[in-house]
């Protein structure tokens, strides 16, 4: 059972370093700090008005007629004082934590382990119930050269090529809670690199750095599931995350020697399934022959901004709504791929002037991925561009914070000179 | 809260079409378009039609039983038209929490500011390029939508010529922002016809306001800065004056505020559609251009933090956005995740496998592939049409997966490429035997030409670049 860590820990990174590899993005995030708290009280009162509803159809939109207006008999002098009291909603269910990472004493040799999971409200929907963990960020590591956009490339150019001083970097420079070493080169279609060559450049990266790591396939069922089998050995007891174990291997007659080789190495596997939660649910219910549920966490498919991340926005919703409900089947912690938002034109392509330069609208394109998909629930974000990192990281800790507001600071926006 | 009366709203989940089409004249007539009123009361309680789409249940005879249908059929989130004519926006009128849970109507428009210190010249350079921005998103034009104009100047006169001057100059839907009365009078005077949004009753204003609103028949936004009990106090208040169209602004606070932000923003609408607090049941407006508000960080700073916030609230039930930039970095993001978070949740992901058709093509014509993922299609049928392309696309069964995912997971693979072939009876429609496939299945040419036996063409990763392709690479020389 996993262990559970009070909080995630969050490995120091230099933010000049990380801005100088984003120059366009200088001071970008950085924060005005002032912290001054204030209370506001609430008045209980049993004021209730009784408003008529007026209906669906659109008030007339008819030009001034100060003569036809109808006075009502009596009007206020005085403000009518209501109260306000929060209704807390208390949710049946609750979604598992799933540790990932092991330290010595948890069998592995990571400096943290790092849980996700355990929500018990909506994302952000009850200030009383914060997340129990915080969401984390993996940034992605690929085990050969992948086309990269520009934006991105420029960032790690110089480490493109060996894996272990690419996810060096991203622990380093870019503060990275977690690596994902993606074993690109073992599709049968590119390199098909053996497996013994991507347990030796998984070795590699668990030697280059000491965080959690997800080890991500190719997507050919077959040679995945002899991967992964391998992968999960040579790494005893790291409590790596499998990125991922699919319906397609259940068919192939091969999530069974995945799942049970994760189980019996101490790892955890990701449930892959493509917008769909009659399939997600059986994907679960599948892997429970083999493996606990709380080595599980749900990819329900994340899609770019512009092509079908609303899709993505309400299966997450959705699943975390049902599970809350007494659904266990979908009580898991969930990922999302925000790097998949460079898949869409308007996040790399050069375009005319008035749109902006693709140096901003990328960076931007990848943030509001992932900041929609965070506001629907997701628990853990595969992330790539400094600039998107960093501002979850400077939102993640705001969103279940209260109090903070200062009514002075915006009292006067309708006057701000600019 | 703690309401006396239980109250009788239901949810319009809740609502059977039977309960409608008890109301419903049940002549039969037709004229909505269905066969029948029952076929009408199911489309009505799906969000599919309007009552207004009913022409008989508007005649005197039907008075009582319409007044029944729309109370039924409010949404718990009132709709509230700025602007007049062909240029009214509805905003709010929600009926749900989620959008699974039923669909979200009227789209979240975006209101870009201007000032009344602003020259002349600038000023209407600066409307014109708010009216023109726009941008071409799988076939539609995507837009901004209103103007908001602040009195920076607190001088009424400076804000009646700022107001005329914009009125003159757009058509597009108005935000007056002023919090003195005086200065609000005259903006108003300015706008006469235009309904604008009056921005904001107050604590300290909210009489004059009320008069303004009453007068002028004009929308009112009600401004508690982080305090839902004074922002239920005035809407309370408010309603006794006799104002319905009211518009809740409970504080945008970026940075450090964020959390209280999304947090009342949330409160807010839980409260209107899952109790039916009256109180909150009206549209919410965010103002990311609060990030502007006593920063000193750079300009391109700030216009990030836009960006975001703009974003999030757009997720978290804003119903209205006013905003400061109009760097399209900063714009398109918004302008496209309102278009898809709008759509009906409902409507499948997929489309229709099977040829399309475009222009005119004969025998010579290019063929291509793609997946039936309803925005893979959308977006390629999109460039295709803006591109005048003759040619064929087959549609290919990947249970709805994008080109690239459906090659990852071998839902798009050399056999399922063969069959799409052999299903559409492709051979017939063309006299040669080369297929262009999308740049992200490259992998699977060589596959692909000994499975269908084939010529396979790899065309651009992004069907944008079709039309350069073709120009380059068509016909292929034998």
């Amino acid at each position: 059972m996993a262990r559970r860590n009070p909080e995630n820990p969050t490995p120091p990174f230099d933010a000049a370093q990380l801005f100088a590899l984003a120059p366009q993005l200088r001071e970008l995030l950085k924060g005005v700090s002032q912290v001054e708290l204030e209370h506001f009280t609430m008045e209980i009162g049993d004021l209730d008005l009784f408003i008529p509803m007026t209906g669906t159809v659109a008030s007339p939109a008819t030009a001034d007629a100060p003569g036809t207006v109808v006075q009502p008999p009596v009007k206020p002098t005085d403000l009518i004082r209501e109260s306000y009291t929060k209704v807390t909603t208390d949710f049946p269910g609750r979604i598992r934590e799933v540790r990932l990472g092991a330290t010595k004493a948890e069998g592995g040799s990571r400096r943290h382990s790092i849980t996700i999971g355990g929500a018990t409200a909506p994302a952000y929907s009850d200030p009383a119930r914060p997340p129990l963990h915080s969401p984390v960020i993996s940034l992605d590591v690929f085990d050969m050269p992948v086309t990269l956009p520009r934006v991105l490339r420029e960032n790690v150019a110089d480490v493109i090529e060996d894996p272990a001083e690419w996810a060096k970097m991203n622990v380093q420079k870019f503060g990275a809670d977690v690596v994902t070493v993606h074993l690109t080169s073992t599709d049968p279609l590119f390199r098909d690199a053996s497996a013994s060559a991507a347990v030796k450049t998984v070795e590699s990266v668990l030697q280059a750095v000491d965080v959690p790591l997800i080890i991500g396939g190719c997507g050919d069922p077959r040679k995945d599931a002899e991967v992964f089998c391998a992968v999960a050995e040579m790494a005893e007891g790291e409590r790596l995350l499998i990125n991922s174990v699919t319906l397609d291997m259940a068919e192939a007659g091969i999530l069974e020697r995945v799942a049970t080789a994760a189980r019996d190495h101490g790892h955890a596997v990701l449930a892959f399934t493509g917008l769909d939660l009659n399939n997600a649910k059986e994907l679960n219910r599948r892997l429970y022959e083999y493996i606990p549920p709380e080595q599980i966490v749900m990819d329900l498919t994340t899609v770019a901004l512009g092509y079908g991340l609303e899709y993505s926005f309400t299966i997450h919703e959705r699943a975390r709504y049902a599970a809350l409900m007494g659904d266990t089947e979908l009580a898991h912690p969930t990922i999302s791929a925000a790097t998949n938002a460079w898949a869409a034109r308007e996040a790399w392509m050069k375009m005319a002037p008035e749109y902006g330069s693709r140096q901003l609208r990328g960076p931007v394109w990848e943030t509001v991925n992932a900041l929609t998909l965070l506001l629907a629930g997701v628990d853990l974000f595969l992330m790539m561009h400094p600039a998107a990192v960093l501002t979850m990281r400077e939102v993640i800790p705001r969103l279940p914070a209260v109090g903070n507001a200062h009514a002075g600071q915006i009292a006067d926006w309708v006057g701000v000179r600019l | 809260m703690t309401p006396a009366a239980p109250k009788k709203k239901k949810s319009i989940r809740e609502i059977s079409p039977i309960d409608v089409y008890k109301l419903l004249p049940r002549t039969n007539c037709g004229e909505c378009g269905e066969a029948n009123c029952m076929a009408y009361a199911t489309r009505l309680v799906n969000g599919e039609l309007l009552l207004a789409d009913c022409p008989q249940v508007h005649t005197e005879e039907y008075a009582s039983p319409r007044e029944k249908l729309e109370i039924l059929l409010a949404p718990p989130v009132r709709t509230v038209t700025i602007g007049t004519g062909d240029y009214a926006m509805d905003i709010g009128g929600k009926y749900v929490l989620q959008r699974h849970d039923f669909t979200y109507h009227n789209p979240t428009p975006i209101a870009i500011d201007v000032n009344d210190l602003m020259k002349e010249e600038e000023l209407i350079e600066r409307v014109r390029r708010i009216g023109d921005f726009s941008y071409n998103y799988i076939g539609r034009k995507l837009t901004l939508n209103a103007i908001a104009i602040r009195s920076v100047s607190n001088d009424p006169e400076k804000f009646r010529n700022t107001v005329r001057t914009v009125s003159g100059a757009s058509r597009f839907p108005l935000i007056l922002c002023a919090l003195d009365a005086r200065v609000m009078a005259a903006g108003l005077e300015a706008a006469k016809g235009r309904r604008p949004l009056i921005y904001a009753a107050t604590e300290s204003n909210w009489k004059e306001m009320a008069d303004l609103a009453l007068l002028h028949n004009a929308p009112l936004a009600v401004f508690a800065p982080n305090d839902l009990a004074l922002l239920r106090s005035l809407v309370a208040t408010l309603l006794a004056c006799g104002i319905r169209d009211l518009v809740l602004d409970p504080g945008t606070f970026p940075d450090e505020g964020l959390g209280d932000t999304i947090t009342n923003f949330t409160a807010i609408r839980t409260a209107a559609t899952k109790q039916f607090d009256d109180l909150f049941g009206f549209p919410l407006l965010g103002v990311p251009l609060t990030v502007w508000a006593g920063s000193e960080l750079s300009e391109d700073v700030l216009k990030w933090r836009e960006a975001i916030t703009a974003s999030m609230l757009i997720s978290r039930y804003s119903d209205l956005l006013i905003m400061h930039s109009l760097d399209g970095w900063v714009i398109l993001p918004q302008l496209i995740w309102r278009f898809n978070l709008y759509t009906d949740p409902r409507k499948p992901v997929s489309v229709e496998a099977g040829v399309r058709t475009f222009g005119r093509p004969d025998t010579r014509s290019p063929v291509l592939i793609t997946t039936n993922y309803a925005l893979t299609y959308f977006t390629v049928e999109s460039d295709i049409k803006s591109a005048n392309l003759d040619c064929y696309l087959i549609v290919a069964d990947t249970g709805g997966l994008s080109v690239e995912s459906a090659v990852a997971g071998r839902n798009f693979t050399a056999e399922d490429i063969a069959r799409a072939l052999n299903e559409n009876n492709v051979s017939s429609l063309v006299s040669h035997t080369t297929l262009i496939i999308p740049g992200l299945a490259a992998r699977l040419s060589g596959e692909t030409e000994e499975a269908t036996g084939w010529k396979i063409l790899v065309g651009p990763k992004d069907s944008s670049g079709i039309s350069q392709f073709l120009r380059d690479r068509w016909p292929v020389e034998s």
